[in-house]
């Protein structure tokens, strides 16, 4: 157990990119926490995809001893958060279980959406912050500027402002120092009954699910009962440890330590992040104020190309729901697709990467359908429901009216494309809130449906920019708007997992684009094949897929019969690829490039 | 009991894998060598030709097709001597069609008149474009002129001389093609084979293609009214299709190529060449090394075939339909499914009520719009 004086417990806010995870890995190669022959890159970053993609999606922790100028050795609590937008939920249920943060800002970048939206989480949590400027061996590396964005941005002194580069390790030293002297230490109280947080959970395959607790006051040790406050269940404590950042098992934790217990839970599910741990009997009166859990906001269809692989596809959702509270699911039948599952995630990102996941650990290939966000359709009779999937909406003769949820969209822009920004918000139904610079970047905020964000909203934004604008939202609530239901009719049948919620002011806009991106992806048929938009029995948009008029081989001698052969056996494999509507095949990928729009 | 290759006869073909120059668009295993020991290859192709002969000695052979490459650039003494040997190992039809494959150079036009001495009794031409520039794009080495004066020459040599054209070229018009077409059957005799350009993968021209940049090619609408306007042409001419790109008077058809759609026995002689045999009641698909050098070096040791396998009776099935139903007599339904093949049901009645297909006399025919989408009605019949 460590003296509550010689802790210190801190995360690390950044922009995605900025330097988070390298100047992780330079801390705890300096300290000496891993030993150099072990030491890989991203060491935090531990899921494949996560490495991968160069993002942090869970919080991972580790503890690192530190013997600091003034000869006295500090135990040093890193939380690493997540940068995304998506997990915006996860950095700010990080963030109560330490005291400070080292703000981290690329100096040759300077401030994004993501530093302001993570530094405000970190200011919320009354957090102690240190502004590090990373990357100072580039040569565009301007400190003086940076040091004063971040002070006429955010508004926190940054004359300290650590100059480090966590490629070369310079200012690493310095890091560490500010951590110990400029951090503030935990408070706690031995002697009271237990009281620790729940910061997060998950489970691994031999130890069941692994609990990552702060402890505020009290002492957690092996082979305690204790309860969890929020359902009153009982667990009998069977490992306690920390993260160096391999798991090391202990015998106790006291007040201000961050560590992991583990107690024989089985689901993810039985553990509610933000919930308070404490002895079975005698315990603590006040639990921490909860947090409410994550809900998801994005919904999508996944359905497995090969319906023979549904099955699979269920085992594979129930193993990643274990891990994974916040992602929902829910069987759905389609008429088109077959068996699947309705799946609701944090965003895209989290879409993104649970089907990544399917199909990559699982090796199922999915179909998935147009994400949809929930709507709260009112009825007349005074009922709400929540609209997950636009193939649920309700006959329209019962409907009073709709809503759909509004998000606050800060948006971070060198001037010269402002225009193209302020136009794709406009666009997408935004309304102005506000525009500011910040030297020479133009700070846009705009209230937008969220319907016209999730799906290639980012995308847009990063081709319109070439990459150059910073992006983050905040859910801000539900707005009634004129909401409809638009149907695809491909051959004259409705194809339920093409259906969308659109504005009824951009219906006929985007069934044309919708109509047209088909009869590119669709592939000429036998016979001509008119593909129509329609919303209730009206059709808005019309294309007509004309037939496949010539394939026939030209030249075919003897030689070509098994190169013939072969090709046929390659088209029958190309067709499962496909799904059949009536007689039309309609390949896989067409259910989501349909909706892709050019602006 | 008759066996079921008996209903499509028995060729042989003989591959010759040189050219003078490749073309850009050509997939054909043809390779430009300075130094070809004619003789080296002489020796080769008859020890092949006892090796395949003693396996089918007691048949009758309908057809022999020099082919390749370019076969024009055989030693006609080669040609004789394999005609010779091919002669005495086998029994000849009355009627025994012996074709070679020539390009239209000024060298080949001198070595017709032996060619036909030493027993060939067909040529196909291969003249591509009635054109110079056109020529020149397709990397052919020839002139237009060149090639009339060769098929003047072939022409006073052999009864049957066909040619090649290839259309749906680089800025090639419909009217382009209805002019030029027009003007190449007022010099053909009774036989024109007509492909629609394929740009093949690993060629020059599928290089330049995947990377955008073989241009001027006519969109997929125009090339199809090429293929239409083809069939009209040549029909008013007398010389309908019998086969997707092939078109003859009335008897002219070559009887070689028939084995093939007819899904006849071949033996293939020569580097790359493919063969179909049916040896103790089991058709064997056979491919030779394709190198030119393994190849020879294989048969020097004893054999050159790369591959043999045997077709089950559903390969074999599937094999003679998509031959089949590219000639006007279509498939015989009887014989598709002796061999254990079977269609999809559903699929027959869809394409017969679009129209695509017809079924009659117990056969099974492409409309001429069916035959136009074969690839497409060819995989809708096999469907599992
Ligand atoms: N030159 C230089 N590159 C750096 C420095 N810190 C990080 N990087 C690079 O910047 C990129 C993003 O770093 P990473 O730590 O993954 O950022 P994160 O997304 O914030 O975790 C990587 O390619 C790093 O190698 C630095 O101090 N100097
Ligand atoms: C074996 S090849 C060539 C014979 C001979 N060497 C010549 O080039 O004249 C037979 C015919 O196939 C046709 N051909 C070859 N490659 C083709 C392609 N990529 N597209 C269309 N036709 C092709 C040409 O008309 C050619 O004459
Ligand atoms: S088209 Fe004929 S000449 Fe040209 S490379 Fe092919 S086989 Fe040789
Ligand atoms: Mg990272």
């Amino acid at each position: 157990m460590t003296n509550l004086a010689h802790i210190r417990n801190f995360s690390i806010v950044a922009h995605i990119d900025h330097g988070k995870s390298t100047l992780a890995d330079r801390l705890i190669q300096e300290t000496g926490t891993v030993q150099d022959r072990d030491m890989k890159e991203q060491l935090l970053d531990s899921m494949d995809i996560e490495r991968e993609r160069g993002i942090t999606i869970k919080a991972n922790t580790v503890r690192i001893d530190y013997k600091a100028d003034d000869g006295e050795t500090y135990v040093l609590n890193l939380i690493d958060t997540p940068g995304h937008v998506d997990f915006a939920y996860e950095v700010s249920r990080s963030m109560r279980a330490v005291e400070g943060s080292l703000l981290v800002v690329d100096s040759t970048q300077g401030v994004e959406a993501q530093t302001l939206a993570n530094v405000y989480q970190a200011i919320d949590a009354d957090h102690e912050i240190v502004p590090v400027l990373n990357k100072i061996d580039l040569p565009a590396s301007d400190c003086d500027r940076v040091a004063e964005q971040i002070e006429d941005v955010i508004g926190i002194d940054a004359s300290g402002a650590i100059q480090v580069s966590s490629k070369t390790g310079q200012g690493i030293h310095e890091t560490l120092e500010a951590i110990v002297q400029h951090l503030p230490a935990p408070k706690g109280d031995r002697d009271a009954p237990l009281k620790a947080m729940l910061v997060d959970s998950w489970y691994d395959a031999y130890l069941g699910v692994i609990v990552l607790v702060r402890i505020m006051d009290g002492v957690l040790k092996k082979g305690m009962r204790v309860k969890f406050m929020s359902n009153n269940t009982l667990h009998h404590v069977d490992r306690i440890g920390v993260f160096r950042p391999a798991m090391q098992v202990i015998d106790e934790l006291g007040p201000g330590e961050i560590g992991f217990l583990t107690a024989s839970i089985k689901q993810v599910r039985d553990t509610r992040v933000g919930d308070t741990i404490t002895n079975e009997r005698n315990g603590t009166e006040k639990p921490l104020p909860g947090f409410k859990p994550a809900q998801p906001v994005v919904f999508c269809g996944l359905f497995p190309v090969d319906s023979a692989e549904f099955e699979d596809l269920r085992d594979a959702i129930d193993k990643l729901a274990l891990n994974d509270a916040s992602f929902s699911f829910e069987m759905e039948t389609s008429a088109a697709l077959g068996f699947g599952f309705r799946c609701g995630f944090l965003g895209l990102l989290h879409l993104e990467v649970i089907r990544d996941r399917i199909e990559r650990e699982y090796d199922i290939e999915l179909i998935t359908t147009a994400p949809s966000v929930i709507y709260h359709v009112y009825m007349r009779d005074g009922e709400m429901i929540e609209l997950h999937n636009p193939a649920d909406m309700p006959d329209l003769s019962k409907v009073d009216h709709m809503e759909e949820p509004r998000i606050k969209a800060t948006i971070l822009v060198p001037d010269e494309y402002l225009g193209d920004v302020l136009k794709l918000c406009q666009d997408r139904r935004g309304i102005q809130m506000d525009l500011t610079y910040a030297g020479s970047r133009a700070m846009v905020v705009y209230d937008l449906p969220l319907n016209e964000v999730v799906f290639d909203f980012y995308d847009r934004l990063k081709s319109v920019t070439k990459g150059y604008a910073s992006f983050d939202y905040q859910m801000t609530g539900y707005r009634q708007d004129n909401l409809v239901k638009m149907q695809i009719l491909v051959n004259d049948e409705p194809v339920d997992a093409l259906s969308v919620m659109v504005h009824r002011d951009r219906a006929e806009m985007r069934g044309r684009a919708m109509c047209e991106k088909l009869k590119e992806l669709i592939p000429r048929h036998m016979f001509k094949i008119p593909i129509q938009a329609a919303i209730g029995g009206k059709v808005i948009a019309r294309e007509t897929l004309s037939a496949l008029r010539k394939d026939v081989t030209a030249k075919c001698y003897g030689g070509d019969a098994t190169r013939k052969r072969k090709l046929l056996d390659k088209q029958k494999a190309g067709k499962k690829k496909m799904r059949q509507f009536g007689k039309v095949d309609i390949p896989q990928e067409a259910f989501i490039s349909a909706l892709k729009m050019d602006s | 009991m008759a066996e079921d290759w008996q209903n499509g006869g028995f060729g042989l073909y003989i591959h010759w894998p040189f050219c003078e120059a490749k073309c850009p668009y050509c997939d054909f295993n043809s390779h430009v060598s300075r130094s070809i020991d004619q003789s080296r290859w002489r020796e080769a192709y008859l020890s092949e030709i006892d090796r395949v002969a003693a396996l089918t000695s007691d048949r009758i052979l309908d057809s022999v097709f020099f082919g390749g490459g370019t076969p024009s650039l055989m030693d006609p003494d080669t040609v004789a001597a394999i005609i010779d040997r091919v002669q005495r190992r086998w029994r000849f039809a009355n009627d025994i069609e012996i074709t070679l494959e020539a390009n239209p150079g000024s060298v080949e036009a001198g070595k017709f008149a032996a060619f036909r001495q030493g027993g060939v009794n067909r040529i196909s031409m291969g003249v591509q474009a009635m054109n110079d520039r056109d020529l020149k794009r397709l990397g052919r080495i020839h002139t237009v002129a060149e090639a009339r004066a060769a098929f003047d020459i072939a022409r006073g040599e052999f009864d049957r001389v066909s040619f090649d054209l290839i259309y749906a070229r680089q800025d090639q018009s419909l009217a382009d093609w209805r002019t030029e077409l027009t003007e190449a059957l007022s010099m053909a005799i009774d036989h024109l084979s007509l492909y629609q350009l394929t740009i093949e993968e690993g060629t020059a021209f599928g290089d330049r293609y995947a990377r955008g940049k073989l241009r001027g090619l006519p969109p997929d609408d125009i090339a199809a009214d090429m293929y239409e306007a083809t069939q009209e042409i040549c029909d008013k001419a007398g010389m309908p299709a019998y086969e997707v790109s092939n078109h003859a008077k009335p008897g002219a058809e070559s009887r070689h190529n028939l084995i093939y759609w007819r899904y006849g026995d071949y033996a293939g002689i020569g580097p790359g060449a493919h063969g179909r045999l049916t040896l103790d009641g089991q058709k064997q698909a056979t491919e030779a090394w394709l190198n030119p050098a393994k190849w020879l070096e294989e048969r020097d040791k004893g054999q050159p075939e790369k591959l043999r396998e045997t077709l089950s009776g559903s390969d074999q099935a599937a094999e003679m339909l998509m031959m089949g139903l590219r000639i006007n007599e279509g498939v015989d339904l009887g014989r598709f499914s002796s061999l254990g093949g079977t269609l999809n049901a559903d699929s027959l009645d869809f394409l017969v009520e679009q129209g695509l297909l017809v079924v009659g006399n117990n056969r099974i025919i492409p409309t001429p719009s069916g035959r136009m989408i074969l690839n497409t009605v060819l995989q809708k019949l096999l469907e599992d």
